[in-house]
């Protein structure tokens, strides 16, 4: 029995959110379009998102040289230090990492910011305001959340990188041009594009879940909680869904 | 249907020899459910110009739902809603928008948007219906606005630091500001002191007088109901049950009328 209403209440969900993306291309993408409030949420989500992003890749830049090494030492293959470690970051986990990281903080922030206007009438009081909140509030922070995490991932994997720039030094000291055209010499575009191109879905997925569970949040600060917590479990278990199916794809392309 | 209502008003009844019988808001044979819950059942009324009417109900009985549709928040299963001579129930969105900047509504928690000052929520509603407005226009009328509700000092602050009367007031503000015709008031003094309470009774009759606005008001509270309404609904298990003036209501011997009196 319970089995027959989670599935119901999974095939339900998945309805409404599919609904609701719906509403953002219809509604959301018609002009005229909501510059200001689009350029307001850029800089929060992606310029107030850097210094984690930052910190977190240079982290595991420098956490993944070190724990690769002491293998490739066992090989002897050790010189290829920087090379595996580029194309693990560049490839997959630059952009996981990132997405997972980003939709903790925005995914959150946007379901509890959107659940608290909802509880608090805000969202109705901007329909009768002659806004519509579907293209103000959603549109903006979908396409913010599309559009930045790209570029977060682009600079979180340079840093990242640099963090595994200082993990290969502390055991023998390599330059810092060398350590780079190593891993240049070997990554290709096949390798970055399709990489990148996965995260404007991954943008995307954080974003209008975000906003859907923020708009559908109940009554009271636990719906707003819930909004917030749900937004986090179920984009994150998206991120991961969407990099499987890219990972199939690109092997059906013959990109890897 | 009880033996001693007073039965709904015949629109003959209401309507008074000036050119103020014009009505403004006419619902018909209104029906709303939220799956197995039958909120609206053939509700009818119609709302003149200039005048404040009071729907009373029991807490769940419909009254929010009924102003939501009203204003395009909600669409009714089945019904009609004529606001203005357009009926809202099969307008599209630009359309509705139209005739939602000629409505205010007041909601019961004033929904101001919290990340904004005082008089960014004032400009709001301003630059969003009005979108050709000159910059100093729209410091004139929020200017306007703060000083019929007596608040012009508080222009810059955020609602956060702002006592519920005054929150209560800036909503006026913002609800006004548009100038509209007809106003939806949802349980406009619902958790204010006594004192605020009738304040802002005398506040909504100030700027209905000055303004000339039409009135659907949703409240509990007896006092402001004898202070504002010019005609008192009684929402009863969807229906209106009932339709008189306050005076007529409160000496109705019907005991489901008199509960709302005692």
């Amino acid at each position: 029995m319970s089995f027959i209403t989670d599935t119901t209440d999974f095939l339900e969900q998945t309805g409404n959110i599919s609904r609701f993306t719906g509403r953002f291309f219809s509604r959301g993408l018609k002009p005229k379009f909501e510059i200001k409030e689009l350029l307001a949420q850029c800089y929060l989500i992606g310029y107030k998102s850097f210094p984690l992003v930052g910190l977190t890749g240079f982290i595991m830049g420098l956490v993944l040289t070190m724990q690769l090494r002491p293998s490739l030492v066992s090989y002897g293959v050790q010189s290829e230090l920087p090379v595996m470690v580029g194309i693990a970051i560049v490839r997959e986990i630059g952009p996981v990492i990132t997405a997972l990281i980003f939709a903790g903080k925005i995914g959150s922030s946007i379901g509890a910011e959107l659940g608290s206007m909802k509880v608090t009438e805000q969202i109705d009081a901007m329909d009768v305001s002659g806004t519509n909140p579907v293209k103000y509030l959603v549109a903006t922070r979908v396409l913010a959340a599309t559009l930045m995490l790209p570029m977060l991932t682009l600079l979180g994997d340079a840093i990242s990188l640099f963090g595994a720039y200082i993990g290969v030094n502390i055991n023998a000291f390599t330059s810092l041009r060398f350590f780079f055209i190593q891993i240049f010499q070997t990554l290709t575009y096949s390798d970055i594009i399709p990489a990148v191109i996965k995260t404007l879905f991954f943008g995307f997925a954080i974003g209008i879940i975000g906003c859907y569970k923020g708009f559908n949040s109940t009554k009271g600060t636990q719906g707003v909680g819930n909004s917030a917590n749900s937004a986090v479990v179920l984009s994150s278990v998206l991120i991961f869904i969407i990099d499987l199916l890219t990972v199939q794809l690109t092997n059906l392309m013959g990109l890897n | 249907m009880p033996t001693t209502v007073i039965p709904p008003r015949q629109e003959e009844k209401l309507k008074p020899a000036t050119d103020k019988a014009q009505p403004v808001i006419i619902i018909e044979h209104l029906y709303k459910r939220f799956g197995q819950n039958v909120v609206l059942k053939d509700f009818n009324l119609t709302v003149y110009k200039e005048e404040n009417v009071v729907v009373l109900g029991k807490s769940g009985a419909g009254k929010s739902v009924l102003i939501k549709c009203v204003i395009g928040l909600l669409k009714p299963d089945k019904g009609k809603i004529m606001v203005l001579g357009e009926d809202v129930t099969i307008l599209n969105d630009d359309d509705l928008d139209k005739v939602r900047s000629k409505v205010g509504f007041l909601f019961q928690a004033n929904a101001l948007y919290d990340s904004m000052t005082v008089r960014e929520n004032l400009e709001f509603p301003l630059r969003r219906h009005w979108i050709d407005i000159k910059p100093q226009e729209v410091t004139e009328m929020v200017k306007e606005a703060l000083n019929n509700v007596a608040l012009l000092h508080t222009a810059d602050m955020m609602p956060s630091e702002l006592s519920g009367g005054m929150l209560k007031r800036i909503a006026l503000a913002r609800t006004l500001i548009l100038k509209p015709e007809i106003i939806l008031y949802d349980e406009p003094t619902t958790g204010l002191d006594p004192v605020t309470a009738r304040e802002i009774d005398q506040l909504i009759l100030q700027l209905q007088k000055k303004y000339h606005t039409s009135s659907i008001i949703i409240s509990h509270d007896m006092n402001c109901v004898k202070n504002i309404a010019d005609r008192v609904i009684l929402l009863l298990e969807g229906q209106c049950y009932v339709d008189g003036t306050y005076d007529e209501l409160a000496h109705s011997a019907d005991q489901k009328i008199k509960q709302f009196f005692e």
